[in-house]
């Protein structure tokens, strides 16, 4: 489905991702693990067009996107939720999605707003509430909303879990495992191993722009020393 | 006053709210979603008025050939703002937003030559319109009927556009793309036509609010300028991005017009006070309390940085000793080599080069925009005019007074300014810049008013024209070199570090306003040199020294050069003054002329010319590499 080969990205002149290679498959959660400033957040934005690819390929659903606009990606079925969520403040719930809202899409589940606030019902009840006065997990789940209202076939989800409540957390994996459900593939950039692997199917570990490990998830429980190497801190 | 006079002039004022309105509401929605600062929308207002008088003369003065001309020409006014927005804007929205600035000047100058052309230079007064020329009588006062409508308008438009940002998907995506573009396009929108719309509706409404004008007011050429600098003001004032801001502000500047207008001179505790006089200013004073009081004007919201990816700027660099001494050793000999006319020109390039270096000053290392540097400019010349002919001081006095008098002013104004920042600032500047105009343009009996000063020459030593550019040349050039030595300084450091990051440059103790409130000065004073310098080159001073436009043509020099570089502001100067000189001498149409190579070039070098060139060089040495 989503096929990274050999990514270079700059920010200004800093060279942050230095050949990154990873693929994501239809039906499959994928982590891409390290610790902060290895360059998770950059990969994202290099597959998603938001920083432009210096070099190195990008294929989605067969078609090469690592020259294509951002919206152009999205529109293919490449869904992005920012770290830094970047709710429209001033618009209401509804807006937001509305915001977020692309035709129906041959090959991936079709979301309504009404199939949204079934998976997070916390924003059922605030469908009018500007996003600005919202809570850091229910801003976290409108964000999630808001790119699936683009029915895409893969969601790049970058660091989920970050600065939630432990019980917010346990909603996000449980959303996450619905996605998976649906058939979409999932790209999500994590520090939170515990999260991961409650979650994904595989994983990668980047540290300093280059990835240091690919395999199955039971591969990285298995190796201590791996993750001493590259996550611990 | 009576309570029916009053109620007149509030009449009379909220009528000219609404096109006030309107063109505002349009420049608020273009600058929310594009962060555009369109200073050709006072152009498409005039085009719309224009456009109208046309229009009503083809389709005959009935109430439907009336309004269907102010309908007709308000939506070609649109698809003059859609074709603006895909033939020059959307080819650089990645550039940096002063080079956005310049291309919206390059366009208000072919539009100004475009009207020329169509219409000629004289005021074009239309008719009034055909059922609605009859006047109401209100507490036995008698209001245009034509009034009381365009009352209605203003609030029905308001509505409107309200609805429109709330009620519908694109209002939603306007809105979600003025707090946050990027995110827009990576959930799918495609900006670029969603920036093409909102150029639409914003022009359209620019072309109404002249259109509907009609009756009210002569079609003129002035007028584009006139109107972005009102609208200007009403968006500060409302709060950037607030269209009930707008609307609010709209009202309280058109009522407060015509009060002026309507009290006249009126003698309070046997102190004469002229309002009359004030109209010119009165909206500029409102502007600078709200901001002092509101930074982010009534409505306002602080606003989100917008997300770009740009580059910081690089660091400046030195011009070396050897570079500098060739070039001056060139202006040195070319007067003797060339005719007299060459000194002439070359004496309005050096003070126009110490103009555009010192708003460079302020605006590249200080990181503050000033959209009316011609205030300091004006002043100082003025200053050397007065000194030399109310005064009586002699002219080498009167040259070396003038810049303090500038720099007083310059602390005054710089005090407020500096409490503020980017587009808010700016327009601060501007509004400082359009008080000591309307002062200058007033004051006849000091200034000479819309006459000027005459007789300004230097003493008989001075007298020929090679001589003086010398003189020109060692003030001027000493000016530019202590500028660019100040860059370098600790003070030009600390001004840099607050251009990059205020919090962090406050953090490590600098205190960054008293910082940028000496590079005020310091700039004031020295475009004061520059503008007295000139004063006495051409013998007369007008009030076009201290106007809208002269600040432009300042702005237009620094950006074509090219902000980045040191050098960019004194050839953009020599190029715009050389340009004109030319162009003026062989058309008539020499704006356009000089809009389009304007274009031209911002398409071409989206970094200035001396930045163009010199990432030209960078890439042919590195093609080895």
């Amino acid at each position: 489905m989503l096929e990274v080969r050999d990514l270079h990205a700059f920010y200004g002149r800093a060279h942050i991702l230095h050949g990154v290679s990873l693929e994501a498959r239809a039906g499959e959660v994928v982590a891409l693990l390290g610790r902060n400033g290895a360059g998770k957040s950059t990969a994202m934005k290099a597959i998603m067009g938001l920083v432009p690819p210096a070099h190195g390929e990008v294929a989605f659903a067969g078609k090469r996107i690592d020259r294509l606009p951002p919206y152009r990606i999205a529109r293919l079925g490449l869904g992005y939720v920012p770290e830094e969520r970047r709710i429209f403040t001033e618009l209401s719930v509804v807006e937001n999605l509305e915001v977020g809202r692309q035709p129906a899409r041959d090959g991936a589940p079709t979301w309504t707003e009404d199939k949204l606030f079934a998976l997070f019902p916390n924003l059922a009840n605030m469908r009018e509430r500007p996003g600005g006065r919202m809570s850091g997990g229910e801003q976290q789940m409108l964000t999630i909303a808001r790119t699936l209202m683009g029915n895409p076939r893969c969601v790049l989800l970058d660091e989920p879990s970050e600065g939630l409540a432990p019980i917010i957390v346990e909603q996000m994996a449980n959303s996450i495992r619905a996605l998976k459900g649906e058939g979409l593939c999932v790209l999500l950039s994590e520090q939170n191993l515990h999260f991961s692997q409650a979650v994904a199917d595989r994983a990668y570990i980047i540290e300093k722009g280059q990835i240091r490990f690919g395999g199955s998830m039971a591969e990285l429980t298995a190796d201590a020393s791996l993750r001493e190497q590259y996550l611990s801190v | 006053m009576t309570f029916s006079s009053i109620l007149i002039q509030l009449l009379n004022g909220l009528a000219a709210a609404s096109s006030l309105f309107l063109v505002s509401a349009g420049l608020s929605l273009i600058f929310g979603v594009t962060r555009i600062v369109n200073f050709a929308h006072g152009s498409l207002y005039m085009l719309g008025l224009y456009g109208a008088y046309s229009l009503i003369e083809l389709f005959g003065r009935t109430p439907l050939g009336f309004w269907s001309a102010v309908v007709l020409a308000a939506l070609v006014v649109g698809l003059v703002g859609v074709l603006i927005e895909l033939a020059v804007l959307r080819r650089i929205y990645r550039a940096p937003e002063l080079f956005q600035l310049l291309a919206t000047f390059a366009i208000v100058l072919i539009i100004k030559d475009i009207a020329l052309f169509t219409w000629g230079a004289e005021d074009l007064v239309g008719p009034r319109a055909p059922g609605l020329s009859m006047a109401v009588e209100i507490m036995g006062k008698r209001v245009p009927a034509y009034d009381l409508l365009l009352i209605v308008i203003g609030p029905l438009v308001l509505a409107a556009i309200w609805l429109l940002l709330t009620r519908t998907r694109w209002g939603a995506l306007v809105r979600a793309a003025t707090q946050d573009r990027e995110m827009v396009g990576a959930l799918g929108v495609d900006q670029a036509k969603l920036f093409t719309s909102v150029f639409f509706v914003g022009a359209v409404l620019a072309g109404l609010g002249g259109a509907l004008q009609i009756p009210r007011e002569p079609a003129n050429l002035e007028l584009d300028l006139a109107v972005i600098a009102d609208a200007f003001v009403v968006t500060v004032v409302g709060g950037l991005g607030s269209i009930g801001g707008a609307f609010l502000a709209a009202v309280i500047i058109g009522v407060a017009k015509a009060f002026c207008i309507g009290m006249g001179s009126v003698t309070w505790f046997g102190v004469e006070i002229s309002f009359s006089k004030l109209t010119l200013v009165v909206e500029f004073l409102i502007m600078a309390l709200v901001l002092v009081v509101r930074p982010y004007g009534l409505l306002g919201k602080p606003q989100a940085a917008q997300r770009v990816a740009a580059e910081p700027a690089p660091p400046f660099k030195v011009p070396s000793w050897g570079f500098a001494l060739v070039w001056l050793a060139l202006l040195v000999i070319v007067p003797w080599v060339t005719d007299r006319y060459a000194a002439i020109l070359l004496t309005d390039i050096v003070c126009f080069a110490l103009f555009s270096v010192s708003l460079h000053f302020i605006m590249g290392p200080a990181g503050m925009v000033s959209f009316g540097h011609a205030a300091y400019f004006g002043i100082g010349a003025y200053a050397a005019g007065l000194l030399l002919k109310r005064a009586g001081l002699p002219m080498e006095a009167a040259l070396l007074i003038a810049p303090l008098i500038a720099g007083a002013f310059a602390i005054v104004y710089g005090w407020f300014c500096v409490r503020l920042s980017g587009v808010y600032l700016a327009m601060l500047t501007l509004a400082f810049a359009q008080i000591s105009w309307s002062i200058v343009f007033q004051w006849d009996s000091v200034t000479g008013g819309s006459n000027g000063v005459f007789g300004v020459w230097p003493s008989p030593w001075l007298a020929d024209k090679t001589v003086y550019y010398y003189l020109a040349l060692a003030l001027c050039g000493a000016g530019i070199a202590f500028l660019w030595r100040v860059m370098f300084s600790p003070f030009g450091y600390a001004l840099r570090a607050g251009r990059d990051s205020p919090l962090r440059a406050e953090a490590i103790g600098i205190d960054l306003r008293r910082f940028q409130w000496a590079a005020f000065v310091l700039v004031g004073a020295l475009a004061g040199l520059a503008g007295a310098v000139y004063a006495f080159s051409k013998g007369s001073i007008s009030p076009s020294t201290i106007s809208i436009a002269q600040s432009t043509d300042g702005l237009v020099m620094v950006l074509l050069g090219g902000v980045e570089t040191l050098t960019g502001p004194v050839v953009g100067a020599a190029i715009f003054t050389w340009l004109r000189d030319v162009v003026a001498r062989n058309t008539e149409f020499w704006r356009a002329v000089i809009g389009l190579v304007i274009l031209l070039i911002v398409l071409l070098f989206p970094q200035g010319l001396v930045g163009g060139l010199k990432a030209l060089v960078m890439r042919w040495r590195e093609w080895p590499a």
